[in-house]
């Protein structure tokens, strides 16, 4: 058979996407670093491909994180995704085996029900007729699904999507037809040569007994090939593009490819894999506080569009609750900050005041205490700190006790790098000269930085929950547990920001109660306070605090344990329950101890919050 | 002299000079951070300032010479600060006063690449 004219469309199509696709990976592979493309050569003969090619399988077409996030949304997906690559891949087999050749036009598989006008004769043939619409019938439920989604959340206003561009609409509209239109076209070929089956067969004679299938066919079959032409024609000006680009992203990963400190191609390989599914708008606080447009699928698109505003790209909370939850995997904190540091670069600061003699000597010492500047606003952490260091007999320099120069935290939160820099050299020579092994660290913006950015060689960087933790299991500081319910935050740059979840948490359960929380861990709230967003405005803020807040007073807990300065502070301008610091906690449980006033005393059966932390003013 | 011996130094009158008053960076300021205008001056950020216990740094008379429309050595002055976010927790306006900063850096260097 000739190959019929209304394949044209289809194939001009997928030839222009292919090329397309062809051209913007070597583009962009050849925008990488050199480095780049030597660990992508390196890695290329290793297990990592035979990991990336797993890992495509399960998220690209079963979207396995999306199931885990909600399963009517992951089916929907997989049904769409799975469903179609099965019907490619099995429509394929059934060509193949019934011409008994691999060298086929590929129109014939595509169109098969077009080409192959004889029933199926043979329980091969019947099978994979019958296999054909099965899989059809499944990619047609997704679709429904998708229709529904968008239907169902204009009506109820439960979420904002994306407003769709031009590109977008006319590859929608595509993709929802293309199946729709395969079902017809397929079902009028089947009534007409018999060659369908469950599906196809019973919706052929279904239509045929209403309309004139005969003059029905090749229209059909036409905008069949027409929809799938327009989709792959729009694909790379709309979100679709995600699709292809997604591959590319899950070996570039695995290859060991990492977003840099200035915009690269890399950074384009990313944005272009968000595939809008909108999961991380659900995740994003600031919706709490009613700011609905600066949420990480909003400023990808704009990036894409290089159209993103200030107000839009320093808006956010770096919290990392949305890259927590990407099903893509994408490195949306340091997507932010790469473009911060783009927008910001010409307004760095030099400090060269630091260079001045005024600034502290550093001390000889082996342990090294950071408060932070935030920890200098709450002096209850630094009172207990002083505490638990003498009790546990620890000789330290207090580094931050008057003055020094900030960690630089802040300041690379809002892309300023080159100023951070400077910061961070002055820093870090103080830290190398005082000969410290342990560098004890009170702000879990500073812990992070000191960790990361500073690099200091033989020296040890520990938040105070896990140098409390090591004091406490040597036996160095004794343990007391009090009677108190408390409910643990984790701060976002301890958490997600750092990995450090769970010495907190054994710390705290030898001096208190603790209750676990449904949004804890890596879910964890932020706190609403962090530095990291330069835009947002107090009250926004407080409306962020409350709504974690009400979750942490549901549970009737006693105390908020918190280790974070910045969080402790944030959280205080609540006054429905007390805050307190990991350190105050574990200070306050020995000190009522060692002052003998416990609730195994017999005199005082009940020991309550204000006898434990105010004893002066109960007693 | 005599005034000198007491301990008075003669010192420049502060009104406001309209001739001199450039109010572009201000308002410029004022519509993208509107929580300034509640400024009270109190000085509470100066107070806790990281930079200013460094150096001679005085972000509440930088914000007042911002409202005064004296622009000038603005610049130079603000590049001081560290970002590091102690003043935006003590004001008692909530005030966000860092991104004040960043948008006077921001807008300085834009009339700089203006006129190169
Ligand atoms: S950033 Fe991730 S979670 Fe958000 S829309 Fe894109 S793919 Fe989905
Ligand atoms: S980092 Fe946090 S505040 Fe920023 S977009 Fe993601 S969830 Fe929202
Ligand atoms: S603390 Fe706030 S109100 Fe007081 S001077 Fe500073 S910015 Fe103004
Ligand atoms: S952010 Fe800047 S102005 Fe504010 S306290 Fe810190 S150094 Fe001072």
């Amino acid at each position: 058979m000739e190959t019929p004219s209304f394949a044209l469309p289809f194939i001009i199509g997928l030839l222009f996407i292919i090329s397309f696709l062809i051209v913007v990976t070597i583009i962009w592979i050849a925008g990488l670093s050199k480095i780049d493309k030597i660990r992508i050569w390196k890695n290329m003969p290793t297990r990592k491909t035979g990991e990336a090619l797993a890992e495509t399988f399960m998220e690209s077409l079963l979207h396995r994180k999306i199931f885990r996030k909600n399963p009517v949304l992951g089916y929907m997906h997989t049904s769409l995704a799975f469903g179609w690559f099965l019907l490619i891949v099995v429509g394929h087999i059934e060509t193949a085996l019934h011409y008994r050749t691999l060298s086929f036009p590929i129109w014939k598989s595509i169109f098969f029900r077009y080409a192959e006008q004889t029933p199926p004769a043979g329980f091969e043939s019947k099978f994979f007729a019958a296999s054909m619409d099965f899989l059809l019938l499944i990619v047609l439920s997704g679709v429904m699904l998708a229709y529904y989604k968008r239907i169902h959340k204009s009506l109820f206003g439960m979420k904002r999507t994306t407003r769709l561009k031009v590109g977008d609409r006319i590859s929608l509209t595509a993709l929802w037809l293309i199946f729709p239109l395969r079902l017809a076209a397929e079902s009028v070929s089947a009534n007409l040569y018999h060659n369908g089956s469950f599906l196809t067969q019973s919706a052929g004679n279904l239509l045929a007994s209403f309309v004139p299938v005969q003059q029905m066919e090749m229209p059909l079959w036409w905008a069949y090939s027409c929809a799938l032409g327009v989709f792959f024609l729009t694909m790379p000006v709309s979100r679709y593009m995600h699709i292809p680009v997604e591959v590319l992203l899950i070996f570039l990963r695995k290859y060991g490819i990492r977003l840099k400190k200035n915009v690269n191609t890399y950074t384009r390989v990313q944005v272009f894999s968000c595939s809008r599914c909108g999961i991380c708008l659900d995740s994003c606080q600031m919706n709490h506080a009613n700011i609905r447009n600066t949420q990480s699928v909003y400023v990808l698109k704009q990036i894409r569009g290089r159209r993103l505003s200030d107000e839009q790209l320093f808006n956010c909370l770096l919290c990392g609750r949305c890259q927590n939850d990407c099903p893509v995997g994408l490195d949306l904190n340091n997507l932010r900050i790469t473009q911060r540091i783009e927008s910001t670069m010409e307004y760095n600061s030099q400090y060269d005041y630091l260079k001045s003699d005024c600034m502290p000597k550093p001390v000889s010492t082996e342990v090294i205490y950071f408060a932070g500047c935030m920890t200098h606003l709450t002096p209850a952490i630094i009172k207990s700190m002083r505490a638990l260091f003498e009790m546990a007999g620890v000789s330290y320099w207090f580094m931050d006790e008057d003055k020094t120069a900030c960690c630089g935290r802040p300041l690379m939160q809002a892309g300023q790098y080159q100023a951070a820099q400077k910061l961070v050299d002055h820093n870090r020579e103080k830290i190398q000269a005082s000969g410290a092994k342990t560098l004890v660290v009170s702000c879990p913006i500073c812990y992070k930085v000191f960790n990361e950015d500073y690099s200091l060689p033989g020296i040890r960087v520990v938040h105070h929950s896990e140098y409390l933790l090591e004091l406490m299991a040597d036996k160095r500081l004794p343990i007391h547990k009090l009677p108190l319910r408390a409910v643990y935050h984790d701060p976002c740059e301890l958490g997600r920001g750092s990995g450090i979840y769970h010495q907190p948490r054994l710390l705290l359960d030898e001096y208190a109660n603790l209750i676990p929380v449904r949004n804890e861990k890596e879910k964890a709230w932020c706190c609403g306070g962090s530095l990291a967003n330069i835009k947002i405005q107090m009250s926004e803020r407080d409306q962020i605090r409350q709504k974690a807040m009400e979750e942490y007073l549901s549970y009737g807990p006693d105390v908020l344990v918190t280790a974070c300065p910045l969080c402790k502070k944030t959280f205080a301008k609540d006054r429905n329950l007390p805050v307190h610091d990991l350190s105050e906690v574990v200070y306050m449980a020995i000190r009522q101890k060692s002052t003998g006033n416990t609730s195994e005393d017999p005199g005082k059966k009940e020991v309550n919050y204000e006898q434990i932390f105010f004893p002066r003013i109960t007693s | 002299m005599a005034v000198k011996n007491f301990g008075f130094a003669a010192i420049k009158p502060r009104t406001i000079d309209f001739e001199q008053f450039d109010g572009r960076l201000l308002s410029e300021i004022l519509e993208l951070e509107p929580s300034f205008k509640v400024c009270l001056s109190c000085g509470g950020c100066t107070a806790t300032c990281s930079a200013g216990n460094l150096v001679s740094f005085n972000i509440r008379q930088l914000n007042l010479l911002l409202r005064r429309g004296e622009t000038v050595g603005l610049e130079n002055e603000i590049k001081k600060c560290m970002l590091c976010g102690k003043c935006m927790l003590v004001c008692p306006r909530g005030i966000n006063i860092r991104n004040v900063i960043m948008l006077i850096k921001k807008s300085v260097a834009k009339s700089h690449s203006l006129k190169r």
